[in-house]
């Protein structure tokens, strides 16, 4: 028998944006507060179960078309790259630099090489969890 | 000033915590899935919601520290608690379980039965 859950799925439609923003959020003010790549991947993994949750995978899947596998070594070449980088300045390896940058609107801001490894991290985690969900809720 | 502001700060906190005591109360005392989740979903709902709104009045009246974060968790919770309740009573409701004993009215029973005998002419 179908069931008809448009309140869960009206519901889902306003609150997956407030946790992807929330998301992105913690991402950015990982430096400053607590947060990070790790608790803003999940974030975002969790806004994608919650649209698993209440549509169908095939919806999911057409709406959002991200190969996740692809998704976590794209993660793991950035780490590597920003690990990397630091070879060519004659510094050890994984060495961070930052800056301070004069952005237009935002101001002087702290520009850190270090969000490129977060960027990476954060990649790997949607990634992964997003192909554990997928590959356990697919097998019918 | 510090002190209405305390005052302000406590009255919302206490609130809070008296809707969730009742809420707890509710849980133990009410004979149903139905009646319980009404009581859970509504007014823990408003007790956390009222406990957030005391914690952002107290940082920001008392440390000065607008946070915006809290604001957002309130109208989260705004939105999902009570979608939260209504999936509980749905799917305890679709997988049969039994209303109590002394229910008068049960509206939904016959949509139910009238879509189940569709499904099995298809």
């Amino acid at each position: 028998m179908k069931t008809n859950d448009v309140i869960l799925q009206t519901a889902t439609k306003v609150v997956f944006f407030i946790i992807i923003l929330f998301s992105i959020h913690i991402f950015f003010a990982g430096h400053y507060t607590p947060g990070g790549g790790f608790v803003g991947g999940l974030l975002t993994a969790s806004g994608i179960v919650l649209l698993l949750l209440a549509f169908d995978l095939k919806t999911v899947t057409t709406t959002l078309p991200i190969n996740y596998t692809v998704m976590t070594s794209i993660g793991l070449l950035i780490a590597l790259a920003t690990a990397a980088g630091s070879i060519f300045f004659n510094v050890p390896l994984l060495t961070h630099a930052f800056d301070y940058f004069d952005l237009p609107l935002l101001g002087k801001q702290s520009l850190h090489t270090a969000v490129f490894f977060d960027t990476g991290v954060y990649l790997v985690v949607v990634g992964v969890t997003m192909t554990i969900i997928q590959s356990i809720g697919d097998d019918d | 000033m510090i002190i209405l502001a305390n005052i302000l700060i406590v009255t919302t906190i206490l609130i809070g915590v008296i809707f969730l005591l009742v809420a707890a109360i509710g849980l133990i005392r009410l004979p149903d899935v139905y009646t319980r989740t009404h009581a859970a979903s509504k007014s823990a709902t408003l007790s956390v919601m009222f406990i957030l709104l005391g914690v952002f009045f107290h940082f920001w009246l008392i440390e000065g520290h607008v946070n915006t974060l809290v604001l957002l968790g309130i109208a989260f919770l705004f939105i999902t608690g009570p979608v939260g309740g209504h999936v509980i009573g749905r799917s305890a409701y679709l997988t049969g379980v039994k209303l109590w004993e002394d229910s008068v009215k049960d509206e939904l029973a016959p949509v139910i039965a009238e879509r189940k005998k569709r499904h099995e002419q298809k």
